[in-house]
C-alpha cells in the first residue's frame, strides 16, 4: 500500500501576511530609530554652531570681567559660577527635606497618610517652573529672602535657588524612595527581629542598603536644577548681561537663564552673529553637564538594581 | 510576704521591652521627618493661595473676557486669547506626533526587539534624552524646525509649528517610557495564548497587548501633555513671540504659519513687566494654566485608578 500523501499544509503562511508582517516590523523599526536621529540632530546642530562661534571669536573672549554677549564679552566663568551658586542652594534645601520625605514615606507613614502625601508631591511635580518662578519673585523673595537678608534685591540667586529647591524636591523624594523599597524586607525584619528601633533601622539598615539610589537621586536631582531655565530667568533677573560675582544675595546669570535672556532680548539676536552662535556654545555646555551626571546616575541606579 | 517571682519577672520583662522611657533621637528624628513634609505641604499650599490670591480678582472682573481678549500693552484690554490658541494647537501636535511615535516607539523595544544591541542602543539612548534640559530642546527646534521652515520660505520660520514640535520631541522620552513600562506589565500569557491559536506577532501586539497595555499608555499620553502645554524654556528659543501681535483677520493656514505664542510664553512675558497691574494678569494666567495643568494630572489619576488591572 503507498503512503498517502501529506497534505500540502503551508507552515510558512499565507505570503501577504508574512509581507504585511515585514512591513509592520519595519514601519516600527523606524519610529524607533526616529528617537536616535533626534538626538543625532541635538548633537549635530549644537556642535557645528559651537565650531563657527569658536572660529568667529577671539578665545581670550571666554575669559573676561562678565557675561555680555551683544558686546562681545564671552565669559563662561560667570556663568558657570551662577549655575553653581543656584545649584548649591537648591540642594541644600531639596536634598535633606526629599531625602527625608522619601524615608518618610518609605519607612514611616501609615497606608492612609501615605495616600495623602503621596499626591501633594504628585501636584507639586506637576506645577510648571513658570509659575514657581513667579511665585520666587513676588513670595519667597519679598518674604524670606529680604527679611533674612535685609537690603536683598529684587532679582538675586538665593531667591532663584531656593525656588528651584522647592521645584526638585518631588524629583529627590520619588527617586530616593523607590530606592528605599527597593531594599528587601528581610533586611527591615532582622534588625527589628534583634530589638532595633525605628530610626535604626531606617538610618543605620535601610539607607545604607539604598544608598546607591539615593546617590543617584542627587546627581540627577544636581543634574535637573542646572538644566532649569524660568525659575533662574524671572528669579535672578539676569536682563541682557552680568558681571562675574560669587555673591548668592546679588542678581546674576546661569548657563540656562543666559541662554533664555539672549533669546529674549528685544533686538532678537539674528543667525551668523557671535551673539547669537553663543546660544549653541552655551547649549553644549549644558548638554554635556547634564549628560555627564545623568549616566553617573544611571551608573547608581543600576548598582542598586543589581545587588537585589 | 514574699513578692510572686513569676509577677517579677514579667514585670520586668515588660518594662525591658518597652524601653525606659523616652528614646529622644527617635523624637529629634521624627520631628525632623514631620518638618519637611510640612515644609512641603506649606510650599505647595503657600504657592496657590499667592497665584490664586493675586488672580483670582482679574478673572472674576474680567470673566471670558480675559480669556478671548488678545494681547496687548493695555493691562486692562489684554487677555490670552492668542495664547489658549497656541497653547491647544501645540497641544494637539504633541499628540498627532509624539503620540503615534512613542507607542510605535515601545513597541518595537518591549516586542519585536528585545535584548538586541539596537534596543540597548536606543533604550540608552531615550533614558539620556529624557534628562536633556528642555532649553537644549529649544535649541533643537531653533536650529532644525525652525530652520526647516524658513529654509522652505515660509516666513522666518517662527511658526506654532515650529514650536509644537519642538515640544513634541520634548516630551516623546516620556511617552516612550511610560508606553514602554504599560505593555512590559502586560503578562507573557496573553502573548503566549495569541502565539498558541496561530496569531502573527503584529496581530498579537494589536489585538491582545496594546489593548491590554491601553490604560497605561493613556495615563502616560496625558501625563506628558500636562508637561508639554506648561513648557515655556524650548518655546522661548522656538520663535514664540513676546510682544503683542495681531492675528485677526488670518485665516487657519495664516494663524498656523504666522508669529504665535503660548500660555506659558504670555505668563513669563507679564511675570517681566514691572507694572503691577501685568503682575496680577500674570498670576490670572497662571491659573488658567493650573487649571489645565491640573485637570490632566486629574484624569491621567482618574485613568489609572479607573482602568488599572493587576494581572
Amino acid at each position: 500500500m503507498t503512503a498517502t500523501p501529506a497534505p500540502a499544509i503551508r507552515l510558512s503562511g499565507d505570503p501577504r501576511r508574512r509581507r504585511r508582517e515585514r512591513l509592520t516590523a519595519r514601519l516600527l523599526l523606524m519610529a524607533a530609530l526616529v528617537s536616535v536621529v533626534i538626538s543625532g540632530f541635538i548633537v549635530l546642530a549644537l556642535v557645528f554652531e559651537t565650531i563657527e562661534f569658536l572660529g568667529k571669536i577671539d578665545l581670550a573672549d571666554l575669559f573676561t570681567i562678565g557675561w555680555f554677549p551683544r558686546r562681545g564679552m564671552f565669559d563662561v566663568l560667570t556663568l558657570l559660577i551662577g549655575s553653581a551658586i543656584v545649584t548649591l542652594i537648591a540642594m541644600a534645601i531639596a536634598g535633606p527635606i526629599g531625602l527625608l520625605a522619601a524615608i518618610y514615606l518609605a519607612e514611616y507613614a501609615s497606608p492612609r497618610v501615605r495616600s495623602i502625601v503621596k499626591p501633594v508631591l504628585e501636584v507639586l511635580a506637576s506645577i510648571p517652573s513658570v509659575v514657581i518662578g513667579f511665585f520666587a519673585l513676588t513670595f519667597i523673595n519679598p518674604q524670606l529672602v529680604q527679611r533674612l537678608f535685609v537690603g536683598a534685591p529684587v532679582f538675586n540667586l538665593m531667591t532663584a535657588g531656593i525656588g528651584v529647591g522647592i521645584l526638585i524636591i518631588p524629583l529627590i523624594a520619588s527617586i530616593s524612595e523607590d530606592a528605599l523599597r527597593a531594599v528587601p524586607r528581610n533586611l527591615r525584619e532582622a534588625a527589628y527581629g534583634l530589638g532595633a528601633r525605628r530610626i535604626t533601622v531606617s538610618l543605620r539598615v535601610v539607607l545604607p542598603a539604598a544608598i546607591s539610589g539615593v546617590v543617584a537621586a542627587f546627581i540627577i536631582g544636581i543634574s535637573r536644577a542646572i538644566g532649569e531655565t524660568m525659575v533662574v530667568a524671572i528669579a535672578a533677573g539676569g536682563t541682557g548681561g552680568s558681571l562675574r560675582t560669587f555673591d548668592p544675595l546679588g542678581p546674576g546669570q546661569t548657563v540656562t537663564a543666559a541662554i533664555a535672556s539672549l533669546a529674549t532680548g528685544s533686538d532678537q539676536v539674528q543667525g551668523g552673529q557671535a551673539a547669537y552662535l553663543s546660544l549653541f556654545f552655551l547649549g553644549l555646555l549644558l548638554f554635556g553637564i547634564t549628560l555627564g551626571l545623568n549616566v553617573l546616575g544611571d551608573v547608581f541606579v543600576r548598582r542598586t538594581r543589581q545587588r537585589y | 510576704m514574699q513578692p510572686n517571682p513569676s509577677t517579677v519577672t514579667s514585670g520586668a520583662v515588660r518594662r525591658g521591652l518597652q524601653g525606659s522611657g523616652t528614646h529622644w533621637p527617635s523624637v529629634v528624628f521624627q520631628v525632623l521627618l514631620a518638618a519637611s513634609l510640612l515644609f512641603t505641604l506649606v510650599a505647595l499650599l503657600v504657592l496657590l493661595a499667592d497665584v490664586l490670591g493675586r488672580g483670582m480678582p482679574v478673572l472674576s472682573e474680567r470673566g471670558i473676557d480675559f480669556l478671548t481678549a488678545p494681547l496687548s500693552s493695555d493691562p486692562a484690554k489684554a487677555g490670552v486669547g492668542q495664547a489658549l490658541w497656541g497653547t491647544f494647537v501645540i497641544g494637539v501636535i504633541v499628540v498627532g506626533v509624539a503620540f503615534p511615535l512613542g507607542v510605535a516607539t515601545a513597541v518595537y523595544l518591549e516586542e519585536y526587539a528585545t535584548g538586541s544591541r539596537l534596543t540597548r542602543l536606543v533604550d540608552v539612548n531615550i533614558r539620556n534624552l529624557a534628562g536633556v534640559p528642555s532649553i537644549v530642546y529649544g535649541l533643537l527646534g531653533l536650529a532644525v524646525f525652525v530652520g526647516l521652515f524658513k529654509w522652505l520660505g515660509l516666513g522666518n520660520g517662527r511658526n506654532v509649528i515650529a514650536g509644537g514640535l519642538t515640544v513634541a520631541v520634548l516630551v516623546l522620552p516620556i511617552v516612550i517610557i511610560t508606553a514602554a513600562e504599560a505593555i512590559r506589565a502586560v503578562p507573557i500569557s496573553i502573548r503566549e495564548a495569541g502565539y498558541g491559536v496561530g496569531a502573527s506577532r503584529w496581530q498579537v501586539t494589536a489585538k491582545l497587548v496594546l489593548p491590554a497595555a491601553f490604560p497605561g499608555i493613556l495615563t502616560g499620553i496625558v501625563l506628558s501633555l500636562s508637561r508639554a502645554l506648561g513648557e515655556t524654556a524650548p518655546l522661548i528659543l522656538a520663535g514664540a513671540v513676546l510682544g503683542s501681535f495681531s492675528s485677526g483677520n488670518a485665516d487657519l493656514l495664516g494663524q498656523l504659519l504666522g508669529p504665535y505664542t503660548a500660555l506659558p510664553m504670555v505668563v513669563y512675558r507679564w511675570t517681566t513687566l514691572p507694572q503691577d497691574e501685568f503682575r496680577q494678569l500674570a498670576a490670572a494666567g497662571m491659573v488658567v494654566l493650573l487649571a489645565i495643568t491640573f485637570a490632566a494630572n486629574g484624569l491621567a489619576i482618574y485613568l489609572r485608578n479607573r482602568y488599572s488591572r493587576v494581572w
